[in-house]
């Protein structure tokens, strides 16, 4: 029966002005029932305020196998990374 | 929101029995724990994952009221009992809780459906406690014990996402293939006739609403039937036209077989080790 049911994506939000992050997917069939789910599977302990279901099918991804060429050639441009700068403590988190 | 007399009735000294008291606890204590246990049978070896997670969620919601329910009862008893004594020394005759509860989980569809008509009625049972809301307008306040109202409150929000999600899965399967909706068919004309009992105005709640602890419970009946024909009617199920109902849970005198059987496995751990601790 469930390999029946397509696959879900889960995103939550902890806190408000937060973003939704992934945390994991499940079986559902349909979005409604995804929702229900995630709440049962994956907010018991207070996690979110928030829920996003999203069909695994829908997500375009990068391959594995291309990530030689994708991202080694970040590995030795430290000057983009925006270390070098003092944040003020009134921007917050970024 | 309207002034609800809610300061007066608390600050007022409560005049009840304090037999009808603790009875009434156990009632609500009872359908708790009882349920609670029950549902906590599928814990590994529900249809899948997703729902095994969501029933033993709702088991732990029930069993965390039991333990209020009970743990009041006991105080207020002061026979030096706590909830988890009274959940596990006392005998099928000294429970309270209704003959639906007790019924075997069934198949899936049986527990849901057991889960729908229970919720139900426990949600508009819990809004009347905390809120006093109901259908009789001079009937409306909140239980005049605060401490009634309290957990109340507390309950009534986990109860509202389980009456939410067991009313959804009626519908899904009640109104889903030719198995299911013949299956879930048949565990209505199975537990219908335990549902009478549920807003019964047995001799302890006329005590208890004499002594504003619930408003008139004979109140939540209406409620409890317009929800369920709504969703029966979106699930495509027709309840038995019965003239008899089955009770006898709530004084303790006739209790189905089930509740032995359950109370058997239940409280064996503790019955062979009494002095056992975590």
């Amino acid at each position: 029966m469930s390999g029946e049911w397509p696959l879900w994506e889960i995103f939550i939000r902890g806190q408000h002005g937060a973003s939704h992050r992934h945390v994991g997917s499940l079986h559902a069939p349909d979005a409604e029932m995804a929702i229900k789910h995630a709440r049962d599977v994956y907010t018991r302990r207070k996690e979110g305020v928030s829920i996003w279901a999203v069909p695994s099918s829908a997500i375009a991804a990068s391959s594995p196998s291309k990530k030689g060429p994708m991202y080694d050639p970040a590995d030795d441009k430290t000057y983009r990374h925006p270390t070098f700068f003092d944040i003020p403590k009134d921007v917050g988190p970024m | 929101m309207s002034a609800a007399p809610t300061a007066q009735d608390a600050t007022a000294p409560l005049d009840i029995d304090p037999q009808v008291h603790v009875e009434f606890l156990l009632q609500l204590g009872d359908d708790a724990l009882i349920l609670g246990h029950r549902l906590s049978e599928w814990c590994g070896k529900a249809p899948v994952l997703e729902e095994d997670i969501a029933l033993a969620n709702t088991a732990l919601d029930l069993i965390g009221h039991a333990q209020m329910w009970l743990g009041y009862a006991a105080e207020l008893e002061g026979a030096g009992r706590s909830a988890d004594r009274l959940a596990f020394f006392r005998d099928p005759y000294d429970f309270r809780c209704c003959l639906l509860v007790q019924q075997p989980n069934g198949d899936f569809g049986q527990t849901i459906m057991r889960q729908f008509l229970f919720d139900t009625y426990h949600l508009a049972l819990l809004r009347m406690l905390a809120t006093g809301k109901g259908l009789v307008a001079h009937r409306s306040f909140p239980s005049a014990d605060p401490r009634i109202a309290e957990i109340a409150a507390k309950a009534e929000k986990e109860v509202t996402y389980q009456q939410e999600r067991s009313a959804d899965l009626v519908i899904r399967l009640g109104d889903g293939s030719e198995e299911s909706h013949r299956r879930m068919q048949a565990t209505l004309d199975a537990l219908w006739p335990f549902t009478r009992e549920l807003t019964d105005r047995d001799p302890v709640r006329v005590a208890a609403a004499e002594a504003r602890l619930i408003g008139d419970p004979g109140g939540l009946t209406p409620i409890w039937e317009h929800e369920v024909t709504k969703v029966l009617k979106a699930a495509t199920l027709t309840p038995p036209d019965l003239s008899h109902f089955q009770s006898g849970g709530r004084d303790g005198r006739r209790h189905t077989e089930h509740l032995g059987h359950l109370l058997a496995v239940m409280q064996s751990l503790p019955r062979s080790h009494p002095d056992a601790t975590w």
